[in-house]
């Protein structure tokens, strides 16, 4: 038997993901668009106001950021499903667990850091104060790989469905309201000027249990949808 | 206890049996329901601030019980169908997912109609009405995926798996809402438990609480024999006990 080795085949389901994620790039970007895209949307129906804005500023950036990743999720596992290679990943030695790890790792660098690296425009865009936009980045840093985590478990349950994608967001939106008012929450805090670090310690005690459980129900759930 | 627990999962002894305890099962709901009614609506006093409009707490709250009850007992059957591929305990968190979602629908709407009148509006963001939803929510999730795939086992241990990680995040979603609320509102919604409640009000209260739970135990099992004749409709026992008439 060849020596196997779990960071080795870690590294390759990883890279392998991100390579197919920069050979398919309208994929990772419309997520991207469609969460700068509503929250465009925000001070045309509501009202241009800089105080309206102000106080609806991180609600609207949480929950666009909630839609943006409830779109990509089906990539995570829907493609490998599809041509098989999910099964030979699922058969090979290398444990669920870490195959779902390294599935979410790449998700989430492909579709969560994106949206980091956009929010700080957004915040200008609704008027947020300069002074909430590190608190933004802060609670979208912990706050985006609990949604790859927990949406792993809801995509991994419904990969067998042939209309899976409407009933992902009823699985998958419930489980995301701990994140979104603890996130929420601190960013709206941090703009009136009050310390944020509670939020901040659930949001990563959040991100610690989504971390150790989550790549379980998902491991779980991938072998019940394959079957 | 092992031999009796082994021979109660088999689906034609559970369908036997479950046809034997229906009607008794019914028939106490009806006697429960009929004492804990009377009692709460005709003997209990009015509240001197409520009026009678408290009333509808004989419902409500039996029903608020239930809806997390039923969520348990689902998510362990799910469980067990999950760990032991026992069939029975499949249909059994199948059967009791739209019961819960009822119980939980129903306390949503008896405590909407009790808030007009005391609180001066349908619906307000408390922590307690905002995790009743989100229950709800997740009543949908599990029924949804259910009745999502054609294949009826493989469906059911998806929903399993769904209901058991609802029952992590049940408490969370719980606590996170409350902590929202108490952050953004203060206390200005009265709370609904007072410290203490009048002995005939508490009796009552209790009574319905054990009619909801048998109530549930009957219509789980008429459910739960639908279902099987659903699953098994190709085994032998079924024609037997078809033939028999049970």
């Amino acid at each position: 038997m060849r020596y196997f080795s779990l960071s080795k085949a870690f590294m390759a389901i990883l890279s392998r993901d991100l390579l197919l994620a920069l050979r398919r790039r309208s994929e990772v970007v419309n997520p991207l668009l469609f969460f700068v895209i509503v929250v465009t949307l925000f001070p045309l129906a509501i009202s241009p106001s800089q105080a309206v804005l102000q106080t609806l500023a991180p609600g609207i950036i949480w929950v666009a950021a909630l839609l943006s990743t409830l779109l990509s999720l089906e990539r995570m596992f829907r493609s490998d499903f599809e041509d098989g290679s999910l099964e030979q990943l699922l058969l090979s030695p290398c444990p669920p667990t870490v195959v779902v790890l390294a599935k979410v790792l790449a998700h989430w660098l492909v579709s969560g850091l994106p949206l980091l690296l956009i929010a700080p425009l957004l915040g200008v865009f609704l008027a947020l104060p300069t002074a909430a936009i590190p608190t933004l980045l802060f609670t979208l840093a912990l706050g985006t790989p609990v949604l790859s985590l927990v949406g792993a478990i809801g995509v991994a349950l419904t990969v067998g469905l042939r209309r899976g994608g409407a009933l992902l967001s009823l699985l998958v939106l419930p489980l995301y309201l701990p994140v979104l008012i603890f996130a929420a929450n601190a960013v709206a805090a941090s703009a009136d000027g009050l310390a944020v670090t509670g939020q901040l310690y659930f949001l990563g005690g959040l991100l610690l249990l989504s971390c150790s459980l989550a790549p379980l129900a998902a491991a779980a759930a991938l072998k019940i949808s394959i079957h | 206890m092992w031999y009796w627990l082994h021979r109660f999962s088999s689906p034609a002894y559970f369908y036997r049996f479950a046809g034997k305890a229906i009607p008794w099962l019914a028939a106490i709901t009806g006697l429960l329901l009929l004492a804990g009614l009377y009692g709460g609506l005709v003997l209990a006093p009015a509240d001197y601030q409520q009026g009678d409009s408290y009333r509808i707490i004989f419902i409500h709250v039996p029903s608020a019980w239930m809806s997390l009850f039923i969520y348990m007992v689902m998510a362990t059957a799910g469980g067990i169908g999950l760990i032991w591929h026992i069939k029975l305990a499949e249909v059994i968190a199948a059967s009791s997912a739209p019961i819960g979602a009822s119980f939980t629908f129903i306390a949503l709407a008896t405590g909407s109609l009790w808030g007009k009148p005391m609180w001066g509006t349908w619906w307000v963001w408390d922590a307690r009405l905002t995790s009743e939803l989100i229950l709800l929510f997740l009543y949908f999730g599990v029924i949804a995926l259910q009745s999502a795939g054609e294949d009826k086992r493989t469906a059911s241990r998806a929903s399993a798996i769904l209901a058991l990680v609802g029952v992590i995040n049940i408490p969370i979603i719980h606590f996170s809402v409350e902590w929202w609320n108490t952050l953004h509102q203060g206390a200005t919604v009265s709370k609904m438990d007072a410290p203490s409640i009048h002995t005939s009000m508490l009796v009552p209260l209790l009574i319905m609480a054990v009619a909801c739970k048998f109530y549930y135990a009957t219509s789980l099992l008429m459910r739960a024999r639908a279902e099987l004749l659903d699953r098994e409709h190709n085994s032998h026992w079924i024609r037997d006990a078809l033939k028999n008439h049970e």
